[in-house]
């Protein structure tokens, strides 16, 4: 114990992994915000019709978020909306994060979301109004859905752990499977489910014709009328949840081995297999209950005519995991943050010259730079060495690259996550 | 059934030609998922190009010419565009996965901002063009048009120049990954990178030859994805053709003939649910028999109309039969040993 003390005062500041992880994302993020403006500076550059001070101002209410609504009920409405958005983001991101650290690539979400919607809405709109009280449909509904998405998610699981067969593809055949059956389901009982009764053929009814609608709590009051409801409390609640299973179970231990070494977690007798394929099916699960809450909320159109294209919101899961390091505490400020970028590049169309596509752009550099973080890691952890222990008997010659001009640490900034799991801390394995 | 085998070589040619650029990023040990995203950055070099070069009036008037130069423009844009993955993954040891997702996003985002800035609209078209005479929609199509027999005109009716390069360029490349002394480095490289190293193979140009090849294939393949498939739209999307071809290369266990094979059957799968939306089917032997059987049986019958005479059910056999065929020959599948792993010259 004493020794474990020891150590962890040596540890320099930019050498603590939680530190390390908040550098490594306000790099990348600060380095997409740059890229984006960069984008559209040279966009300006080069049109003729586009002043050049239009690519300080797209970045501006790009940074502004909600706040480009303009007067505070807008600014209050649209946060709140911002919030509801975010929270099948948060749950996408946390089915993403899940399986990465299980080792695996989970790009399913879109598949397993649309199962989610589909499940969800098949409950909440068939069983008739009055016969059970609406919370017990709404139970059960969330309940269905994510169980859809369960099943959904473990397809990739049992092909990954049965065949050995590279999840990520069967991930991508059956979303555009999900995206055909669910279509096939809407459209073979479209009197009961399409919102012909608004003349809304390419939507589901909203649930709340059948009195299914999440509580508020007057969440939606205090955000001047959002869509905002209880459902961004409960996704919080299960990031925790899943961060203490991750970081204090013998379970998420188990999931965290597999993910680290395939082999060495069999050696040490547990069962990777089923590993791989529990965690595929809670990932699945995840980003199911996610689209069930968004689908319950009651005012939301779901698109059923999906064969063509998947849900977005699945896909960014895949940022909002990497943007938080797989912590599935930071996760929910990740979303929240590509949430805020995406609701400021909403009204660029409006007011510059500019289009909605640019949050998306900075997203993608946020993600690309993401890529580097184990580079910006290394180069932290020499910088650190270098301070503390001057030789090392290992030390890596070319530290001259290190420059002095390094990004100060604030851990204050708009998302700081949570402390990253230190590995294992009781499981050394033999 | 001509017109099923004409339509089957259209959608199977930008399959054939992605996966062939998996391949080869593979091969030689980057894992590329960034296919997708390097067919629609092609696709939209490709289209923007025509667009612009149709200012001329010698272009409209030539289109053959004008399909080849955006060919050549879209391939060589997806080429510059992998070099994003291919610097990441290679100079900063990236997790190629991410870097791959990346560009998967920052691809239809890029392309879309142009787009609109320029176009105010989502979409470049480009299968229309008006010449001094009119319209000229056939944007592509090698005229050969005429008296040609069955097989005649399967190859050669109304089909695009993309479709017999893209059949050379495989050959071509199939051979000399298999046939020369690049080609065996390359594959070196993706196998044991450590050993291919210690006889003084340079890995990391190996690697980048590879991704920088899988890269002009792609945006070659995305160009003849958006000008045939696609009617000559680039709107941001290629409908997850990358992803798909990425599933047939493993599916043809990344060889050139596993390729091949996997992508006519697929195409093949596909343009039934399309022929079948643009009701031009007519029912199968097999199909017209079900029905027979089935005639007097009320609940059979509905069963029967319920899936069989339904585009979601054709839409789905192709993704179906890939995964089923992919349980059963997972076992013989072997993917290049190092893909995906950074080279470590110290990890001998």
């Amino acid at each position: 114990m004493q020794n474990k003390a020891q150590t962890k005062e040596k540890v320099s500041f930019f050498r603590k992994p939680a530190i390390q992880s908040i550098i490594s994302s306000l790099i990348c993020i600060l380095g997409g915000l740059l890229v984006g403006f960069l984008v559209l500076f040279f966009m300006a550059v080069f049109s003729k019709d586009i002043p050049i001070s239009e690519a300080f101002r797209g970045l501006k209410i790009v940074l502004s978020g909600p706040a480009a609504a303009g007067n505070p009920r807008d600014i209050l409405f649209t946060c709140g909306n911002m919030l509801f958005t975010a929270t099948p983001l948060i749950m996408t991101g946390l089915s993403v994060s899940l399986a990465f650290k299980t080792g695996l690539f989970n790009i399913g979400a879109p598949g397993q979301y649309l199962m989610g919607a589909m499940g969800s809405l098949l409950v909440a709109l068939s069983i008739p109004q009055g016969s059970m009280p609406a919370w017990v449909i709404w139970t059960l509904a969330l309940l269905t859905g994510t169980l859809l998405g369960v099943v959904w998610g473990a397809i990739p699981g049992f092909f990954k752990a049965k065949f050995n067969v590279n999840e990520v593809i069967v991930c991508i055949l059956t979303n555009w499977i999900a995206a055909n059956v669910v279509s096939w389901v809407f459209y073979a009982n479209q009197q009961q489910f399409v919102n012909i009764a608004e003349t809304k053929t390419n939507f589901i009814r909203k649930t709340i014709s059948n009195g299914v609608s999440t509580a508020t709590f007057g969440l939606d009051k205090l955000f001047a009328g959002s869509y905002l409801d209880v459902s961004i409390i409960i996704v919080s609640v299960i990031a925790v949840l899943l961060y203490v299973m991750l970081n204090k179970t013998t379970f998420g231990y188990e999931l965290k081995a597999c993910g680290f070494n395939r082999n060495a977690a069999k050696y040490a007798g547990m069962n990777e297999k089923r590993n791989i394929m529990l965690s595929m099916a809670l990932a699945g699960g995840l980003a199911a209950c996610g689209a069930a809450l968004w689908c319950l909320n009651g005012q939301q159109d779901f698109k059923w005519n999906t064969y063509q294209a998947l849900p977005n919101v699945g896909f960014n899961g895949i940022p909002a995991a990497l943007l938080a390091s797989n912590n599935p505490i930071a996760v929910i400020f990740s979303a929240i943050f590509l949430r805020y970028i995406d609701t400021g590049g909403s009204y660029l169309a409006g007011a510059t010259k500019f289009n909605e596509y640019v949050p998306q752009l900075i997203i993608a550099v946020i993600i690309y730079f993401a890529g580097f973080s184990k580079f910006i890691r290394d180069f932290l952890n020499k910088r650190g060495k270098k301070k503390e222990k001057p030789a090392p008997a290992f030390a890596v010659d070319e530290t001259v690259n290190a420059p002095k001009t390094q990004t100060p640490p604030e851990p204050a900034a708009e998302d700081a996550p949570e402390p990253a799991q230190t590995t294992g801390k009781d499981g050394d394995d033999q | 059934m001509i017109f099923l085998l004409q339509k089957t070589l259209i959608f199977a040619i930008p399959l054939l030609i992605v996966a062939l650029a998996g391949m080869f990023a593979e091969r030689s040990g980057i894992i590329n998922i960034a296919l997708d995203g390097i067919m629609i950055f092609g696709a939209f070099a490709g289209a923007i190009a025509a667009v612009f070069l149709r200012k001329n009036p010698y272009f409209v008037s030539h289109n053959q010419l004008l399909f080849l130069i955006c060919l050549v423009i879209a391939a060589a844009s997806g080429a510059v565009f992998s070099l994003l993955l291919s610097f990441s993954a290679i100079n900063l040891k990236a997790d190629q996965t991410i870097g791959g997702t990346a560009l998967n996003l920052l691809a239809p985002a890029i392309t879309l901002f142009i787009t609109k800035v320029l176009f105010s609209q989502d979409k470049l078209e480009m299968q229309t063009a008006v010449d001094a005479a009119g319209n000229n929609r056939d944007f592509g199509f090698a005229l050969l048009n005429g008296d040609m027999g069955a097989v005649g005109q399967v190859f050669f009716d109304k089909a695009y120049i993309s479709t017999f390069l893209a059949m050379a360029v495989f050959i071509l490349l199939s051979v000399w990954i298999y046939k020369t002394k690049t080609g065996l480095r390359l594959r070196a490289c993706g196998e044991h990178p450590q050993a291919a190293a210690s006889v003084g193979i340079d890995v990391k140009k190996m690697r980048y030859i590879g991704t920088t090849i899988s890269g002009a294939l792609a945006g070659f393949g995305g160009y003849a994805y958006v000008a045939t498939v696609a009617n000559g739209t680039a709107e941001g999307t290629v409908a997850g053709m990358g992803f798909l071809a990425l599933a047939i290369m493993i599916f043809g266990n990344w060889k050139p003939a596993g390729i091949a094979f996997g992508s006519l059957l697929f195409g093949f799968l596909k343009c039934l649910a399309v022929t079948y939306n643009k009701s031009l089917i007519k029912p199968l032997e097999a199909q017209m028999w079900m029905q027979n059987l089935l005639a007097n049986n009320e609940t059979f019958k509905n069963v029967y109309e319920a899936i069989f005479k339904n585009m979601y059910f054709y839409n789905l056999i192709p993704f179906v039969t890939v995964l089923i065929v992919l349980a059963f020959t997972s076992k013989k599948s072997r993917a290049p040993k190092a893909e995906g792993i950074p080279y470590d010259k110290g990890a001998r």
